[in-house]
């Protein structure tokens, strides 16, 4: 199969109405905002030049947050505020989602928009300004009749940077729960679809190409007076945003989400579970590539409906705890804890995606490691690599604690690429998860925890406070629960990290359904 | 001469920088109806400074600017610019309008209707003499120097202003065009009845175009009067300004033959 006639090019286009209309949506709302901000500030500040530099310093910072971070601190901040404005105003907002997204966007796209307005104006001729004035032009008419028209060039320039840059970075609200052409790429990563991945950065870069040239159509026509260029742009775009909005408005907005997190045994359930409302005649969707964070939050705020996961994720990470107890006792006191936020804990699926120490079979026995208290006298020597919240999460400093462990070095890896590392020596030890389909295909062993420093990790279902009295939710759901055991769940996650037209989210899942379903 | 003057300056001075540079120092001039009067002076001679203070581009530290019997100070700036006309040094026309929408600027100002604007503008267009059809759609940088600046006066002339000032308007000019535009517009202002006050650093194009003269140095005004009196002036700035275009004519005459084909 060529790569040009792979049918997963089909399924990537079947999400493009969705993912672009989103993504144009996001951006150009953004970028709306950024100016008519940008722009009068930068106006404004033009003749105060302390307020000018205050303006472009602040600019410059936000430019220097990574912009992962920029959209992730929103959401909090959002939350906060939607919090208090319930309080006192009695209404709260979605902090998920498209705001936080559009604000954070906007901000990125503030410094081109300011610096170049500033630089533009300033750039204007003194003698012109003269002229300007001399002829009898008020503050105002000087402004729009002299100032900006020569400013133009320059600003126009700052305004198509922050076009593409914004359409650019919006692939990053995919976490915090915008759906963008980000999709693609975040579960193209995480699947290992690079279909997906090469598919969502072609239309993020033609789309960023394609608003930059309407905006160079915009900026000649403004510059040579012609209004048939002036105007062909801005029809260009206000075609392109319509086209957008246009197939997600017929959509059917009353269907369930089904959230997912960022790795692929999730968008393999998400996909299940979106398979079993279909089936039992309910509109369902999901939305992928939620932070581990955010996606909690958005089933208590009922932006999602139903998600799956991990008990000892929650114990840890939702209610901050640093105790590990027996497993019956840890998912009752959960389940007393999350039905105080009205949280529906529908039932445990039957495995369990924990945190495990992992290194390949023959390096554990050639130095006759079974299990982490063997490990842990082996550390000094050996590096180990976990994803990128492992070290800074309580199992970790559970792990040091009760086995003493210290390793010789520790990295930060893509967590579908440690397993590679492991098997290929680059690094010792991983700290990788039970269900992980690629420990069998490594031939990798999960190392014994004889001293419980790891709290148990069963997956389950949890839906939203909305739904807690939905039969038809609970009923479409109910023969899952149970009925995933840890090699099928392995063997699924195996299927859907491999590169071909099978190993689809929506493929796997099927699969699973088939070998579950009639048990 | 009438006997109020159409412009007045009495004591009237101007620093910047808070005082440590004094541009304008005590200078009290008459500009009476119709005149044409030329501040002559060097670079710092605050001659620019006295200009700006006529249409309010500055604002006087002390004295009193009166424009047609108006302290300066009691008039809206906007208005009294617009029935002002500015020759600037090197036309200072907008780079991105046209030779029409220049010269028609102070009148759109002035919310004159767009045909009128346009009958208008083909009129300033004749009355210095740039080809309507040719000049009327370009833009300032596809226009010669001199083609600029009469584009400038057209400008100036505009909203029919009974007073043009002109900053250094043929400085940056090669010699013949100079005078051509010197002599076209000195013909303007006897037939529109202007007052005109030029500023110049050029002590002969002031001889040869100016009814009268004043001399500046230092912010301080040093003599007024015809050529003639200025040259009976004691001062010895003002005689050696006066040296160089009479050491001119003088050289000129003996080496130029009176009647010559040349």
């Amino acid at each position: 199969m060529s790569l040009f006639t792979d049918p997963r090019w089909g399924e990537a286009l079947g999400h493009l109405p969705d993912y672009l209309g989103n993504h144009v949506r996001v951006s150009v709302t953004a970028l709306a905002l950024g100016l008519l901000v940008s722009l009068p500030l930068a106006i404004i500040s033009r003749h105060h030049p302390v307020m000018r530099g205050a303006l472009l310093g602040l600019a410059s910072i936000v430019q220097t947050v990574p912009g992962l971070a920029l959209l992730a601190l929103f959401y909090p901040l959002l939350l906060a505020l939607a919090a208090l404005s319930l309080s006192w105003f009695g209404f709260g907002f979605s902090a998920f989602g498209f705001l936080p997204a559009v604000l954070a966007l906007a901000l990125y796209s503030m410094l081109p928009v300011l610096r170049n307005t500033i630089t533009g104006l300033q750039g204007v001729d003194a003698a012109i300004l003269e002229a300007a004035q001399g002829v009898g032009m008020t503050p105002r008419q000087s402004l729009f009749t002299v100032e900006l028209p020569l400013a133009l060039p320059v600003m126009m320039a700052g305004i198509r940077t922050a076009a593409v840059w914004v359409i650019g970075t919006a692939t990053l609200s995919t976490p915090i729960g915008q759906t963008s052409l980000g999709n693609y790429i975040f579960a193209g990563l995480q699947t290992q679809n690079w279909v997906f991945v090469l598919f969502g950065c072609l239309a993020a870069a033609v789309l960023a190409l394609a608003v930059d040239q309407l905006l160079a159509l915009i900026e000649i026509g403004l510059r040579n007076r012609s209004r048939l260029r002036t105007a062909l742009g801005g029809v260009g775009i206000a075609a392109l945003v319509a086209a957008t909005l246009v197939p997600t408005m017929t959509r059917s907005q009353a269907s369930y989400v089904v959230g997912a997190k960022t790795f692929t045994e999730q968008y393999v359930l998400s996909a299940l579970i979106a398979q079993r409302l279909k089936a039992a005649g309910l509109f369902a969707t999901t939305r992928e590539g939620l932070g581990s964070n955010v996606i909690f939050e958005a089933l208590a705020k009922n932006d999602i409906d139903v998600y799956v996961d991990y008990s000892g994720t929650l114990w840890a990470n939702q209610f901050q705890r640093s105790d590990t107890r027996p497993r019956q006792e840890l998912l009752s006191e959960l389940e007393a804890m999350l039905a105080k936020q009205n949280i529906t804990l529908l039932g445990e699926l039957g495995f369990e995606n924990a945190y495990a120490l992992v290194m390949p079979r023959k390096r554990a026995e050639q130095l006759g490691i079974r299990n982490i208290a063997d490990l842990a006298s082996r550390a000094a020597n050996l590096s180990i690599a976990g994803d990128y919240e492992f070290f800074s999460r309580p199992e970790w400093a559970s792990l040091r604690k009760v086995y003493g462990l210290s390793f010789r070095a520790q990295r930060q890896m893509q967590p579908d690429f440690m397993y590679a590392a492991a098997a290929s020596g680059e690094v010792d030890v991983i700290a990788g998860y039970t269900s992980d389909g690629l420990i069998a295909k490594y031939d990798l062993v999960v190392l014994g925890d004889p001293r419980r420093a790891i709290p148990p990790y069963d997956a389950m279902v949890l839906l939203a406070p909305k739904h807690a009295d939905d039969q038809a939710l609970r009923a479409a759901l109910q023969p899952l629960l149970g009925r995933i055991d840890i090699a099928t769940m392995r063997e699924a996650n195996l299927r859907a990290a491999g590169n071909d037209a099978t190993s689809s989210p929506d493929a796997v899942a099927q699969w699973l359904w088939e070998k579950v379903g009639n048990k | 001469m009438p006997t109020t003057p159409l412009i007045a300056y009495a004591h009237v001075g101007k620093t910047f920088d808070g005082g440590r540079v004094v541009a304008v120092d005590d200078v009290s001039l008459e500009v009476a109806e119709g005149e044409f009067l030329a501040i002559v002076g060097g670079s710092g001679s605050g001659k620019t400074t006295l200009l700006r203070l006529t249409n309010r581009l500055i604002e006087a530290d002390g004295g009193t600017v009166t424009v047609e019997g108006e302290d300066v100070r009691n008039v809206d700036p906007i208005p009294l610019r617009r029935r002002i006309g500015y020759v600037f040094q090197s036309g200072g026309l907008f780079p991105h309008l046209s030779v029409a929408g220049n010269v028609g600027i102070t009148p759109k100002l002035l919310g004159m209707p767009t045909a009128e604007i346009s009958a208008r503008v083909d009129e300033l267009l004749d009355l210095v003499r740039l080809d309507r059809a040719q000049y009327l759609d370009r833009l300032p940088h596809e226009l010669s120097g001199g083609q600029r600046q009469r584009v400038g006066v057209a400008r100036a002339l505009a909203a029919k202003p009974r007073i043009v000032l002109m900053d250094e308007p043929f400085g940056a000019l090669d010699p013949l065009t100079r005078d051509a535009l010197g002599d076209d517009f000195r013909e303007l202002h006897r037939k529109l009845g202007l007052t005109t006050v030029m500023i110049t650093h050029d002590m002969t194009e002031a001889i040869l175009l100016a009814d009268r003269i004043a001399v500046m140095r230092g912010g301080r005004l040093l003599a007024q009067g015809t050529p003639a009196e200025l040259s009976k002036s004691d001062d010895p700035y003002v005689g050696e300004l006066l040296r160089t275009p009479r050491r001119q004519a003088e050289r000129l005459g003996a080496l130029l033959p009176r009647d010559g084909a040349a």
